[in-house]
């Protein structure tokens, strides 16, 4: 169906208008999730007094966040310091459409599904670099720096990773690599292929004990150091969404996604995402952060060769089922 | 120095490489190496409002790419004049205020004053005075160690920590609840003694404590000993070797990672550390992990101390019965006209002090502290020194950063545990 550029443009703004409300509906849910594990794990209660057992806690923090003064460093570049945050959240938004929800729930069925969603995040390091770089503070510009390199080299393994997937798959569509699950899931075909994903996820995403940009022990805040109010919540919006993304988008690649008896698909995606999250956040609590040496050494030397290697044994996992 | 106690790494019986001076030289100048004159440097200040810095501390260090180059410490901004406080106050008065100086340890402030100003007037403590001390400074050194682990830890990155370590202090400090009343700023030792006697019941939940934590303690070594990020992280960071400790005259865990023996405790004996049997904990890399097993080691020996002296603890008075230089006990003030005549005497007046000139140091869990008095024979002291050990922790920052990483600077700051309230004083 032809239609307009004016009404493709206003319907453009209505998508993203919902886009980003569902994805601020996630993130609101995601960090009371966090918050509420955290202190499981801590041995603290997590917030309580805002609505039942602080339900509405993230609310009104976002609600506070909107609401504040937007402040900008005198000698920050004002274009690429509002620049910086956009071009976190968008990408991190957009990689959401490609993840088969469910047959009537799949945004985009793209044919190139899979490199779409590698490639996607790619933006954000141009964002971060720009945010860093903008500020003119050297914890920011140290930040962006750091989380550049990182983005950069975790990206090669996580991508050489699933390609096993698309290997068996023989497809590069979400939808397709979900349908060659239906009787056994890849996590149980590649485990190690699973490991690999999880663990450079963490990595891209920037979660302990792979923090490094933000890692607040030397770095105050890292790139978002001079960001407040609503672009600060930008970044954290971007954040959490591309952890959403990541944990959602394992478990289709690796656990089936909707695939499962009795419920219907969008629940046994969310139990899965769910699970994934879960360990995501209990690593979090618990383990200590790598330097930023180690962790580029640790992306070259370990994961790299790893993610190659594990290659030819997917190759030989295929040949094995004379695929 | 008494001799130095075999002690091996977590790895239980495997034979431990003990590394010599010359090793250690090498692998600090390996670090040293790092730094290339003339290059251009970008300038980063740590502190004193940097989240993770320790107290109002500043570091500002010239950074090559990761590398610290150069490093300016900045001290004095929690500076409050404490020595020249104490020449406008009586001895008893200014106990209080060594409450002050390493909050995290405040007993352990109390107690080096006290000694100090008990050697200056020859008073001699009363044997259960000195097994309460002993119990209480240990329970100091428990209570600042954990606190450390917590807040060291964290400065790696792992958060859950940090609240387990917080947890367990409570315990300590619910015991110094029990005990004074107060659970930071405890003065609780008095000159001649201490301010009350220990409580109904509070030997035996003591004893439970002290019992206690070294299950907790395990569970640490099970997080953190053998984690290997940790492993990766502190090893090899932040070495400084017990030639430079002696230039810098660092004391206290961090020297004895070094493999020196040195303990006040062992060495110059006092309270009742002469009547128990403990070990000095003694490592040998000199680096930020050894600090840490270091401290592991010492919180096991303080409570196997406290087990002893609880075992031990005689009875008799808690303060001394000496009516020219010690307050009385309070109980006997509105009841006992001598007794509240000399309470009149210290509160108005002071102590009668001989004149002269007194040093005396004691192990707080920071390091050695040092009291200097010189009296002129009046109720306060003419001139107060104090010679704490985070000052001179803090002032070897700069040689202990050059070459290291900024990712590891705050590690390596945390290892020596410096607390600001004791450096700037």
């Amino acid at each position: 169906m032809e239609m307009s550029l004016p009404l493709t443009f206003a319907a453009g703004l209505l998508w993203g208008a919902a886009a980003f409300t569902i994805v601020g509906a996630l993130t609101a849910g995601l960090v009371l999730a966090e918050r509420k594990v955290s202190a499981r794990i801590q041995g603290r209660v997590g917030p309580m007094h805002t609505g039942p057992h602080g339900a509405l806690q993230t609310i009104a923090d976002m609600i506070k966040l909107v609401m504040k003064e937007d402040v900008r460093p005198a000698r920050a570049d004002a274009t690429a310091f509002r620049l910086g945050p956009l071009l976190v959240a968008v990408p991190a938004i957009l990689s959401l459409a490609v993840i088969p929800f469910g047959a009537p729930l799949v945004m985009r069925d793209l044919n190139v599904g899979v490199l779409y969603f590698l490639a996607i995040p790619g933006v954000t390091v141009i964002g971060l670099l720009l945010a860093g770089w903008a500020s003119y503070d050297n914890y920011s510009f140290l930040g962006g720096l750091r989380s550049s390199a990182q983005f950069i080299s975790y990206e090669i393994p996580r991508s050489l990773t699933v390609v096993t997937v698309v290997m068996l798959a023989g497809s590069l569509s979400t939808v397709d690599v979900l349908d060659a699950q239906a009787t056994v899931p890849y996590a149980v075909l590649l485990p190690f292929s699973f490991f690999l994903y999880c663990v450079t996820s963490l990595a891209e995403i920037n979660r302990l004990p792979f923090d490094m940009p933000e890692a607040e022990s030397e770095l105050v805040a890292g790139y978002h150091t001079e960001y407040s109010g609503f672009r600060w919540a930008l970044f954290f919006l971007a954040e959490y969404a591309g952890f959403f993304a990541a944990a959602a988008f394992g478990a289709v690649l690796f656990l089936g996604g909707g695939n499962g008896p009795l419920l219907p698909p969008i629940v046994w995606l969310a139990v899965k995402t769910a699970a994934l999250l879960f360990i995501g956040m209990w690593i979090r609590f618990t383990l200590p952060r790598f330097r930023a040496d180690q962790l580029m050494r640790l992306a070259w030397k370990v994961f790299l060769p790893a993610s190659l290697a594990n290659l030819v044994l997917a190759a030989l996992i295929m040949r094995a089922l004379g695929s | 120095m008494s001799g130095a106690p075999t002690n091996g790494h977590a790895h239980g019986a495997e034979e431990v490489h003990r590394p010599t001076l010359e090793e250690l030289k090498e692998r600090k100048l390996y670090t040293r190496q790092r730094v290339h004159e003339g290059q251009e440097t970008i300038t980063v200040s740590m502190g004193p409002q940097h989240p993770s810095m320790h107290g109002v501390y500043q570091a500002v260090v010239d950074l090559d790419g990761e590398i610290i180059v150069r490093t300016r410490p900045g001290i004095g901004n929690l500076h409050r004049g404490v020595e020249k406080l104490a020449e406008q106050m009586t001895y008893h008065q200014f106990i209080p205020v060594t409450d002050r100086l390493d909050y995290v340890a405040s007993f352990a402030m109390n107690h080096g004053y006290c000694e100090a100003v008990e050697k200056l007037m020859g008073v001699e403590v009363p044997r259960r005075a000195r097994y309460i001390r002993t119990i209480a400074h240990e329970l100091t050194r428990l209570a600042n160690h954990i606190l450390w682990l917590g807040v060291h830890i964290m400065d790696f990155g792992a958060q859950t920590f940090f609240l387990i370590c917080f947890r367990d202090r409570e315990y300590i400090l619910d015991l110094f609840e029990m005990v004074c009343g107060a659970r930071l700023t405890h003065s609780y030792a008095r000159i001649g003694g201490v301010s009350k006697d220990l409580p109904e019941g509070w030997v035996g939940r003591c004893r439970s404590v002290v019992d206690f934590l070294p299950k907790r303690f395990d569970e640490y070594e099970r997080l953190i000993t053998s984690n290997r990020i940790f492993n990766k992280r502190a090893r090899n960071i932040g070495i400084f070797t017990s030639e430079d400790c002696n230039a810098w005259r660092i004391t206290g865990p961090t020297l004895r990672s070094t493999g020196v023996a040195r303990d006040l405790r062992k060495d110059e004996p006092y309270a009742a550390y002469d009547e128990v049997d403990f070990e000095v904990a003694v490592e040998y890399n000199s680096d930020v992990y050894d600090r840490f097993l270091v401290r592991m080691k010492e919180m096991r020996e303080s409570c196997k101390i406290i087990r002893q002296c609880l075992d031990n603890l005689p009875d008799g008075p808690y303060l001394a019965d000496d009516a020219a230089h010690v307050l009385p006990l309070k109980k006997n003030v509105l009841r006992d006209s001598a007794a509240m005549i000399q309470d009149f005497m210290h509160v108005i007046h002071g102590p009668h002090v001989p004149k002269g000139e007194v040093y005396r140091a004691i192990e707080v869990p920071k390091g050695e502290m040092g009291v200097y008095i010189v009296s002129d024979g009046g109720p306060k002291p003419q001139r107060l020194r104090l010679s704490t050990p985070s000052f001179y922790h803090g002032q070897a920052v700069p040689a202990m950063f050059e070459g290291e990483m900024l990712s590891d600077s705050v590690g390596i700051f945390g290892s020596i545990d410096v607390v600001l309230g004791d450096c700037d004083r």
